[in-house]
């Protein structure tokens, strides 16, 4: 089993909203569609669902062409960000809405969905009607409609973004074992790097429309081929600057702060240095930390880790430390980055090196 | 909690109490004044009791206006609701046709009611009007100041021309309430057209449906105007609706007692069928 773009393209009106994409999942795969709002995510997932046709281009599943084949022919579930039942049915009716219509009978179809409720923790609210379930009950309800079909491909737009905070990392930590078992491609999109991390499998990266990077999440993440997948795939944002290698030497441009480079063999000259914030910290970590002096702007405690913003070389920083470090604001602070986990891009963005 | 006495917030109540006086409470304990008593001028009043209640109860010709009115009112919302449904999915969702629509839409709702009357009247005049000339000239005997059926239908007609704007409106904007990926999850599941309508559009239409539904029984419930322009109650007494009768019976005959306790009647019956209907929505809503 196994979903293949080749050289989709979306163009509505003059616009283009996605560029030609090649992409293939496979079978028994998470697959993270990782992108800003109006990337192109789900635009993307409604043409792998055939709810919109390609402008150009073709979509394989099961190594036969299914591009222009209705959606009802598909066998494809999808789950959205809006907590989408039907209002006057009751739970179990609406988890069993897509078995009515394949003439399955009822004895079965009872069976299935409580065997569905029970993966899904519903069991006792079979009987109730969406809007007297909690937010988090009635996205488990839209989950358990789309396993129930056992649709070889699963859709989740941005499933948790209208959960709050306790009931998302819940549901997040139960996803992955929903479709352990299964034989289904699941494509999950969302705007939340920590999302991709915590669920893992295979990332793609988006931005305007167009696939960045693709590979294993944990890969895409360490070595991002470029700027664009970089920032995409950090959160809260990379520290992006310019830097002048002269010799063994680095230094940004606008500022004292110099670094030695270990072993990198690149030529002298102008690149670009991407920090992640949690590589910028008040305590030194690695071996190889130097110093970088700023003003403060913003200093945040959560929890067990505190974020700071502050300005250097006529640019602004974040940094995020564990721990608790209060700052105040427009106070100069010391801080360190790790050289070792800096990544180098070139003035066209392509990663040379991230030693 | 300790509340502090502030008796000097009631003047910023009073012009509210003075307004509502003048434009309701006032009025509405004259005709209840009226609905008790016997009066022949000069300000001279005599004690009648229930008898004008009683009277107007047992009259047949309150049974037979309330009859009609509940038949007109009963016509116009089998008509008008599924109308307004049926044309509201109809139009479109997006570009300049939606404009151009509701506009057109509109454009009814915006015509005085007695003009909507005499426009009608004229409309549908057998020798002149444009629709009663040609239906006599297709061979249809068409007539509607002599012949009941035709006034009905007459009647109805100018009520669903005007008012079933309404109700596409209405139902136009809870449709456009719904979520594009509803629509798309019931694709997916393979849901057939009457099955994206039965539950998810009507469903989710279901609150602003309610709301038309009250409007259209009120107004047609107390409908005065355009038939009054329009057939003056007749032929005979046959779209005589309770207004009219009521107005009959109050300026025409000078019968005050009997008019006033009829205004009441009146009054109560549309607030009963409303808070019935009402509250039977709105049950409804919560076991949903």
């Amino acid at each position: 089993m196994s979903l293949e773009l080749k050289n989709v393209e979306k163009k509505v009106g003059l616009d283009t909203h996605i560029y030609s994409t090649n992409l293939r999942f496979e079978k028994n795969t998470i697959n993270i569609l990782l992108g800003s709002t109006l990337a192109g995510k789900t635009t993307l997932m409604q043409i792998m669902a055939g709810l919109h046709k390609p402008t150009n281009g073709e979509i394989w599943f099961n190594e036969k062409n299914v591009t222009g084949v209705a959606v009802q022919k598909r066998n494809v579930s999808m789950v959205y960000q809006q907590f989408i039942n039907y209002p006057n049915f009751t739970v179990f009716d609406n988890i069993a809405s897509p078995l009515k219509i394949t003439g399955i009978s009822s004895d079965e179809i009872k069976k299935k969905v409580i065997e569905v409720s029970d993966l899904l923790k519903l069991s006792g609210m079979l009987d109730k009607k969406p809007n007297e379930l909690s937010g988090g009950q009635q996205q488990r309800t839209a989950l358990a409609r789309a396993l129930i079909k056992d649709s070889g491909l699963i859709l989740l737009d941005e499933p948790l973004a209208n959960l709050d905070f306790k009931l998302r990392e819940e549901l997040r930590e139960e996803l992955p074992k929903l479709f352990e078992n299964r034989d289904c491609i699941v494509v999950y999109a969302t705007t939340e790097p920590s999302d991709a991390l915590l669920i893992g499998g295979n990332t793609a990266t988006l931005e305007e429309g167009k696939i960045v990077q693709y590979g294993k999440t944990i890969d895409v993440y360490n070595k991002p081929t470029n700027l664009v997948s970089a920032r995409v795939f950090s959160d809260p944002p990379i520290n992006i600057s310019d830097v002048k290698k002269n010799g063994d030497t680095f230094s940004l441009s606008h500022d004292s702060v110099k670094w030695k480079s270990k072993s990198i063999s690149l030529k002298d000259g102008n690149y670009k240095v991407g920090i992640r914030p949690h590589n910028i910290t008040t305590y030194k970590e690695g071996a190889n930390s130097i110093e970088i002096k700023g003003k403060v702007l913003i200093s945040e405690l959560s929890g067990s880790e505190s974020l700071i913003h502050f300005r250097n070389s006529n640019m602004n920083w974040v940094s995020l430390s564990n721990g608790t470090h209060q700052m105040n604001v427009g106070q100069e602070a010391k801080l360190y980055m790790n050289v070792d986990e800096f990544m180098y891009f070139d003035q066209n963005n392509k990663l040379v090196s991230n030693v | 909690m300790n509340k502090t006495e502030y008796q000097k917030a009631w003047l910023f109540v009073i012009p509210v109490f003075i307004l509502v006086a003048f434009n309701a409470a006032v009025p509405l304990m004259t005709v209840v004044n009226y609905s008790f008593q016997e009066t022949f001028g000069n300000n001279v009043f005599t004690w009648e009791g229930t008898r004008w209640f009683k009277q107007i109860l047992q009259s047949d010709r309150f049974h037979a206006a309330l009859g009609r009115q509940f038949l007109f009112t009963g016509i116009i919302l089998f008509i008008q609701i599924p109308l307004g449904i049926f044309i509201a999915l109809t139009m479109p969702k997006e570009g300049i046709g939606v404009s151009v629509c509701l506009v057109l839409m509109s454009m009814p709702l915006l015509i005085p009611w007695n003009v909507v009357g005499a426009m009608w009247n004229i409309f549908a005049l057998p020798e002149i009007g444009f629709l009663g000339h040609t239906l006599n000239d297709l061979g249809f005997d068409y007539n509607f100041t002599q012949q009941t059926g035709d006034a009905w239908f007459t009647t109805v007609l100018m009520d669903v021309w005007h008012w079933t704007s309404l109700v596409v409106l209405l139902s136009y904007a809870g449709l456009r309430s719904i979520q594009p990926a509803y629509y798309q999850a019931a694709e997916i599941d393979g849901a057939s057209r009457w099955a994206v309508f039965r539950y998810i559009e009507l469903p989710k239409m279901k609150k602003v449906l309610t709301i038309a539904i009250l409007l259209r029984f009120m107004d047609s419930f107390m409908i005065y105007t355009e038939p009054f322009v329009l057939t003056g109650g007749g032929p005979g007494n046959a779209t005589a609706f309770l207004s009219i009768d009521l107005v009959k019976m109050a300026l025409g005959q000078f019968d005050l007692g009997p008019a006033a306790a009829m205004s009441l009647i009146y009054f109560f019956i549309v607030l009963l069928v409303c808070w019935v209907f009402y509250n039977l929505m709105m049950r409804n809503e919560e076991q949903s």
